[in-house]
């Protein structure tokens, strides 16, 4: 990829994002719905739940998974867990994981 | 207390405005600073409101003015534990402090008229509130005049204590007086009414005080419904093994009247006198709503666009939580009243900047109920907007209920208190 590409290219992924700023409001929506329990941007209050915020992706995604196909057992998750799809869960994860983590 | 909170709210301020001189090296910057994107009065300082007003000014640069005419927050889930005597009024109570901080006004006042045209909100004391746009989320009041006898005078001894506050002291007070051997009816209203499985964790609340101070007393739950609404085999099975003699379950007992001087519940086909007289009258979306012409379902709830929570009978109006009609299998809780009100401040934002609204919503309930002073049961269930039928559906396969009670979900429910109280609050 020659120079002026590479740039064209970063330039046009930037519109991109621009002009979809409704689905960068995607992840801080669907996030907020765990709220209740896990605080707001995953900041919780208390020590009974896990913090999201600043969770890796990766471990969020993964940590969800399992309650979903039941391989870790919980009291509710599991049942939470079907409500969402991949691409929701995706979204979600990538909020939590910007989100500074609980001082 | 109150200096230093206006001295670091200053100091946020001070912040707030170096932000917005900076606001336009980072084009995705959001929240507070620079110019207010527009006007919002949010009528009603409940689950659905605070959570709005607080959302509102985290999400986007709104100019928020949150109308509420009680000085703090007393929380409906978690009373049932007050008057089971395990918790106090004071763990139930939570200021508006926090919404101050975040730069919501707040009005202590009453909202008594809405003029949808002239976009403006009149309050008890003449004051006119100006909005771009309105939010509603009101709660319910009582239809009274559908218990014969339940008059303005009946209604100082039977009591409803189903909007936590003052009712609240009042029926833990009634059952402390009552008399062991005596026998407390609550009665149930036809579904749907507000916090579906709240009546039976009521009856298993005031059942854990008697069977500890007066087990020689009942609690008598006549339910106009034809089975338990909420978490069914849990509750029976609560209701068998723990208040076994104490609790007695009548469905299809529809209250028809009451003699408030006896204390007696006139049912379709037979009278039930009781010792405390507890009854929960149907209801409706708050006067306000009605007063405002947005009761457009069958008279009594607020239909609204799901994807903005947007009034279908007035527009420019945002309704929110119990007074709205809900969706299949949504119930009227707190839990989704703060759900409703983060899909209206997403679309507000979205609105009032000239952008489309989230074509996907979801919403989420989790409901925790109190079987003992330290047992909980749990429904909860997702919802997804269906793009079709134009209304949030649950999802199937997800969802459900608890297996058993446990002293885990106990504490779970407690955390949940404490976490949702914070969101809505900023407490």
């Amino acid at each position: 990829m020659t120079r002026s590409l590479r740039i064209a290219t970063a330039a046009l992924l930037a519109c991109a994002g621009a002009a979809h700023a409704q689905d960068a409001n995607l992840g801080r929506n669907l996030a907020a719905t765990c709220a209740n329990c896990h605080g707001t941007n995953g900041q919780a209050r208390g020590d009974t739940v896990t913090a999201l915020a600043g969770m890796p992706a990766e471990r969020l995604i993964t940590t969800f998974n399992a309650y979903k196909n039941g391989a870790l057992p919980a009291t509710i998750m599991h049942q939470i867990a079907k409500g969402y799809t991949d691409d929701q869960l995706k979204a979600i994860a990538a909020f939590f994981a910007a989100q500074p983590a609980k001082k | 207390m109150q200096k230093h909170h206006t001295l670091s709210r200053r100091r946020l301020l001070g912040v707030g405005l170096a932000a917005s001189v900076a606001a336009p090296l980072f084009g995705c910057a959001t929240g507070a600073g620079g110019p207010s994107i527009g006007r919002v009065v949010v009528i009603g300082g409940g689950f659905g409101g605070a959570t709005a007003a607080r959302y509102l000014r985290m999400w986007g640069n709104v100019d928020v003015t949150l109308v509420e005419r009680n000085d703090t927050f007393i929380s409906c889930p978690i009373s049932n534990m007050v008057l089971g005597g395990h918790k106090s009024m004071a763990d139930i109570t939570v200021p508006y402090g926090g919404l101050a901080a975040l730069g919501v006004k707040r009005i202590q006042g009453d909202a008594v008229a809405i003029d949808a045209q002239g976009k403006k909100v009149r309050l008890a004391d003449g004051r006119e509130l100006p909005y771009d746009r309105l939010v509603v989320s009101p709660g319910i009041d009582f239809m009274f005049d559908q218990v014969v006898g339940l008059d303005a005078a009946a209604q100082q001894k039977v009591l409803h204590a189903w909007k936590a506050g003052p009712q609240t002291v009042a029926l833990r007070r009634q059952l402390e007086a009552m008399r062991d051997g005596g026998v407390y009816a609550l009665t149930v209203p036809k579904a749907p009414y507000r916090c579906p499985p709240g009546p039976y964790e009521r009856a298993a609340m005031v059942a854990s005080y008697f069977k500890q101070h007066k087990p020689r007393s009942k609690v008598l739950l006549l339910d106009a419904n034809p089975e338990i609404q909420s978490k069914k085999a849990l509750f029976e099975k609560v209701y068998a093994e723990q208040y076994k003699g104490i609790i007695e379950y009548r469905p299809n007992n529809e209250l028809k009247a009451v003699d408030a001087a006896t204390n007696t519940a006139k049912l379709e086909f037979d009278d039930v006198k009781a010792d405390v007289l507890n009854v929960v009258p149907p209801h409706r979306g708050a006067d306000i709503a009605r007063s405002a012409g947005l009761l457009n379902m069958n008279a009594r709830w607020i239909g609204v666009n799901w994807l903005s929570m947007e009034s279908t009978a007035v527009p420019g109006i945002h309704a929110l939580g119990d007074a709205v009609l809900s969706a299949p299998a949504m119930p009227k809780s707190g839990h989704m009243a703060n759900q409703h009100a983060k899909v209206a401040a997403a679309a507000i934002i979205q609105l009032l900047k000239g952008e489309p609204v989230n074509p996907a919503p979801v919403v989420m309930n989790t409901c925790y109920s109190f079987v003992t002073a330290a047992d909980v049961i749990h429904v909860a269930s997702v919802h997804q907007y269906d793009n079709a039928d134009k209304t949030f559906k649950a999802v199937p396969g997800s969802g459900g209920v608890s297996s058993a009670p446990s002293e885990m979900e106990g504490r779970y429910a407690l955390s949940w208190a404490q976490n949702i109280w914070s969101d809505m609050l900023a407490s």
